[in-house]
């Protein structure tokens, strides 16, 4: 080798040395002080510039899938009930409708009273599914067959798979309003999973417990518009009851609650005019209980937007404004034209939230009213947008991590890598000698690099991503290994110095090119399928073998034509 | 200079029987266990320890300030409905447990949307609370003066996930095997491919089966654990065939035997050292890395034993059986061919040099 050559890969290596370690230990994005490259300052430095992942830095981790079979099951029901309106609006006699939803098939199914008429019927359905644009009739892929006074519109398997995912995203997009607006720090959120699996990650760093964060979710939900039974709002307020009890017994029933009635959970709210003190203090509120129709009038499906408006210009007093889907317009115009002055109540997850009473017709857009403070006002427009989800949420995977446990997790992992990096130092130096001072820098660099390139993509480091540098602290010696045993090799073959080093690089590369690829081959898989942490190992690993390349093949051969050249011709020892 | 395996001139095939013999024990062994714990075991254990991540449940971290012994515990979770807790003391850090618990069914109180995952924290929680009061959210258990625990971690899955895990556990371990296969298909031959992902395979059941037979929990790490062996154990295989390669053009006139015999025999010493080496890294992991990492490291310790015992005992023979048939195949055909007087003029070469080698062969 000429020595200009060598000072060019010299220069190289400089260079990448250098780089590696500024990119590791320096600061990013600012101007460096002096202060920086104090012991405390690289300490502090490094924490800012490695992305810990969940498990090392404590957070929560959770999965959740939306049901959509619930919202297809919904949307059927609620088609079902659509289609025999718009029949009946016809003069066209439906016998009987409904909505079959079970074994994964969603039917809506319509009896003629007059199988004369089913073409009729069909044409009124569909027309009035294109006029109100709601998710139902033939364009919409619903499937049409008849069979005398029968009709029935199935739900195609590509309908029901767009219905789906953008039920999912319709989801995801209100869970990230919602994480936005409850000021959660650096959330990740993400489809989760298969195409087909309505999953959706939610990550979120420093917090511990999910509990609040699930609930202030707004714990995702069923929202129905409900007619509270009462007297007239003229008479007087709302009919409560202090019991269940007394509840049931005002039905008249004999004890047993009929089909048309529900006695549901009423937690008054604190509102402004009356005990603004008592605020903080929700959960001393008697819970009340009342009488509802069932069933509801409307559903949040129906609802469209909702929003916390001042009541009165620069007031205190808050109001909700709210508007609905067409469907839901016409019943809910239809339904607050005839209970003028009656109690409507918000009813969530089964508790009645809220009670306001009709001050006049609503029909697209209306207003509930109930003297709510600033903050009531938008609490309660956060769950009604929340009670907007498609469909309801269940949790299938939660994961926390606290940070103590995350601190030991760090603890053990670097103790983990300090004893494995001077185990193989020590076995290295002992074995190769002289060489083995090649292959021990060459294995330093590769961790400096390593660490460096994880932080240059910006890459997580989380638990199984130290093992992975564990891992490669045992895997990149390999190729020291290789070369150096193929020099030994090929100068027990009676080769010269030079001649033994060229060839053992030189044989041995060809192997390290394979071992290599496979292991990237399988490191690949485990990245395209594997979750969470687990492609946090892929990544280091794959990074690993790159800069392995480098540290082993290219810098470990530069010491050896630099030993080689400063002891130029009369070369008769080599340590190794 | 110190020389592991110098000059060794040991006939691995030779051996071969006792090998696949042991393997075979090894698998059965295994396997035996598996089917017994699943079938036939009084207590009606599993056949595979799965862990939350595959089979459902709540793991829940919790480190006490004065640790009760196991037996409260246990009595405590007992009194608040879940009759089914593993608990298991960790030995690194005092005063910490592991309680595993099945999946539980909600309360009557707990709300639609939290079906699957939360009761079970819940339920501890209220159990562990018989202890004293837990630490604020915001501070460590050390910093709160007033509590005596504090939950530090959960890993709840539901049914669903851990179904999906489940499967896509199989599907990537099965999918990476056919990667290895078709890659090492591509740089040297189909038999190579094939003998290399077997040995592989055997390793992984081997390391399966040895899992079911001490019952260590298998979780998500684990199968990351045995990706990693996949591309580990196929290094070992490649560094082999590779000296296979370059030896069969050295010494032509060596059957394939006496070629891979040789070619175990030089890498020999590489091959020991890299294991030992990464046998030292990954019992520095299993010593200190921590019990979130104990399977993990379990699997790779296992998986490097076997993985280096494999390439040697099992794709080597494999491999070489493997070629000989294909051999004895297109010999017959290279035959009858030299007798009708048709030559094409691979087959022909062979036969006229009178080398026992296949045109397959010639191309390795």
């Amino acid at each position: 080798m000429k020595k200009k050559n060598l000072l060019q890969r010299s220069i190289i290596i400089g260079i990448v040395t250098l780089a590696g370690l500024y990119i590791v230990i320096g600061p990013h994005g600012r101007r460096p002080h002096l202060k920086d490259f104090t012991y405390s300052g690289i300490k502090a430095t490094l924490a800012d510039n490695i992305h810990l992942g969940l498990d090392l830095k404590g957070g929560s981790h959770l999965v959740m899938r939306v049901k959509v079979e619930d919202y297809l099951k919904h949307l059927t029901e609620d088609n079902a009930t659509a289609a025999e309106l718009a029949a009946k609006q016809q003069n066209l006699e439906i016998r009987e409708a409904h909505a079959e939803t079970s074994g994964g098939n969603y039917r809506v199914v319509l009896q003629a009273a007059d199988p004369s008429k089913t073409q009729a019927i069909r044409d009124a359905v569909e027309k009035d599914a294109v006029a109100k644009k709601v998710e139902f009739g033939e364009s919409k892929g619903w499937s049409f067959s008849a069979s005398g006074p029968t009709l029935t519109w199935t739900l195609t398997s590509a309908a029901e798979r767009t219905l789906s995912e953008s039920a999912t995203d319709q989801a995801f997009k209100i869970i990230d309003s919602r994480i936005n607006t409850l000021g959660v720090a650096e959330p990740t959120l993400q489809r989760h999973g298969a195409q087909n699996s309505h999953e959706i990650l939610l990550q979120m760093p420093g917090i511990q417990d999910p509990e609040h964060v699930k609930q202030l979710l707004g714990n995702p939900s069923r929202l129905e518009l409900v007619h509270v039974v009462s007297r007239s709002a003229k008479e007087g307020s709302v009919q409560t009851y202090e019991t269940e009890q007394e509840a049931i017994i005002s039905l008249n029933s004999g004890g047993n609650i009929p089909a048309n009635r529900r006695v549901l959970k009423y937690i008054e709210r604190a509102d402004a005019a009356s005990t603004p003190s008592q605020e903080t203090k929700s959960d001393t509120k008697p819970t009340k209980w009342v009488v509802v129709e069932s069933p509801g009038i409307i559903d949040g499906a129906q609802l469209r937007t909702a929003s916390a408006v001042p009541a009165r210009a620069g007031g205190d007093e808050y109001e909700i404004a709210f508007s609905l889907k067409p469907t839901g317009a016409t019943r809910f115009g239809e339904w607050t034209g005839a209970n003028i002055d009656q109690y409507m109540g918000v009813d969530l997850n089964d508790e009645v939230r809220s009670i306001a009473f009709i001050k006049s017709q609503i029909t697209d857009q209306g207003v509930i009213e109930g003297r709510f403070t600033k903050d009531s006002a938008e609490g309660l427009v956060l769950t009604l947008r929340s009670g907007a989800l498609p469909a309801g949420i269940q949790y299938t995977e939660e994961r926390t991590v606290g940070p103590s446990l995350g601190a030991d997790s760090i603890r053990s992992g670097v103790r983990a890598s300090a004893l494995g990096l001077a185990l193989v130092v020590l076995f290295m130096l002992f074995y190769y000698h002289g060489a083995g001072i090649n292959a021990v820098v060459a294995l330093l660099l590769n961790m400096v690099l390593m660490i460096a390139g994880l932080i240059i993509f910006g890459a997580t480091l989380t638990l199984p991503g130290i093992a992975g540098i564990i891992l490669t602290i045992g895997m990149a010696v390999d190729s020291n290994v290789l070369i150096f045993e193929r020099i030994r090799e090929e100068l027990r073959s009676g080769k010269t110095i030079p001649s033994a080093v060229e060839q053992g690089f030189g044989r041995a590369f060809v192997t390290i090119i394979d071992t290599h690829v496979t292991t990237i081959v399988s490191s690949l898989f485990l990245y395209v399928f594997g979750v969470g942490p687990i492609r946090g190992f892929a990544v280091t690993l794959v990074l690993g073998l790159l800069v392995n390349l480098f540290s082993a093949v290219y810098v470990s051969r530069t010491i050896f034509i630099w030993l080689l050249s400063r002891k130029g011709k009369r070369i008769t020892s080599l340590s190794i | 200079m110190a020389q592991l395996f110098q000059n060794v001139k040991v006939d691995w095939l030779g051996k071969r029987r006792y090998f696949i013999g042991l393997s075979i024990l090894l698998l059965l062994a295994g396997m035996g266990t598996a089917v017994y714990r699943h079938k036939f075991h009084p207590h009606g254990t599993e056949a595979f320890n799965l862990g939350v991540d595959f089979k459902g449940g709540t793991v829940v971290t919790a480190r006490f300030k004065q640790p009760p012994s196991v037996e409260t515990l246990r009595a405590a979770i007992d009194k608040a409905g879940i009759h089914d807790a593993v608990i298991q003391q960790v030995v690194s850090v005092p005063g910490e447990f592991l309680i595993r618990v099945a999946e539980q069914s909600p309360d009557s109180a707990a709300t639609e949307s939290q079906v699957g995952v939360d009761p079970a924290r819940a339920k501890v929680k209220q159990a562990l609370s018989t202890f004293g009061a837990e630490a604020e959210p915001t501070k460590t258990l050390v910093e709160d003066p007033k509590a005596a625990y504090k939950i530090e971690g959960t890993d709840a899955v539901g049914q669903i996930a851990s179904k999906q895990l489940r499967n896509q556990a199989i599907a990537v371990t099965i999918a990476a095997l056919i990667g290895m296969l078709l890659f090492i298909a591509f740089r040297f031959e189909w038999t190579y491919g094939a003998a290399a992902v077997i040995a592989v395979f055997h390793t992984v059941l081997v390391t399966l089966g040895l899992f079911s037979i001490f019952q260590i929990e298998i979780n998500l790490t684990v199968i990351a654990a045995l990706l990693t062996l996949v591309g580990f154990d196929v290094n070992d295989s490649i560094v082999i065939f590779d000296r296979i390669r370059e030896n069969r053009k050295l010494y032509r006139r060596m059957s394939l035997y006496e070629v891979t015999n040789l070619s175990i025999n030089q890498t020999l010493s590489r091959t020991v050292i890299t294991s030992g080496l990464v046998f030292l890294s990954v019992v520095s992991l299993v010593t200190l890395g921590g019990e979130t990492l104990r399977p993990f490291s379990l699997a790779l310790l296992m998986g490097i034993i076997f993985g280096t015992y494999d390439t040697i005992a099992i794709a080597g023979p494999i491999m070489v059986w493997w070629e000989k048939r294909l051999e004895a195949a297109n010999k017959l055909p290279a035959a009858s061919a030299r007798e009708s007087g048709i030559q094409t003029k691979g087959r022909g070469d062979a036969a006229r040099t009178g080398v026992s080698k296949s045109s397959r062969a010639a191309r390795v």
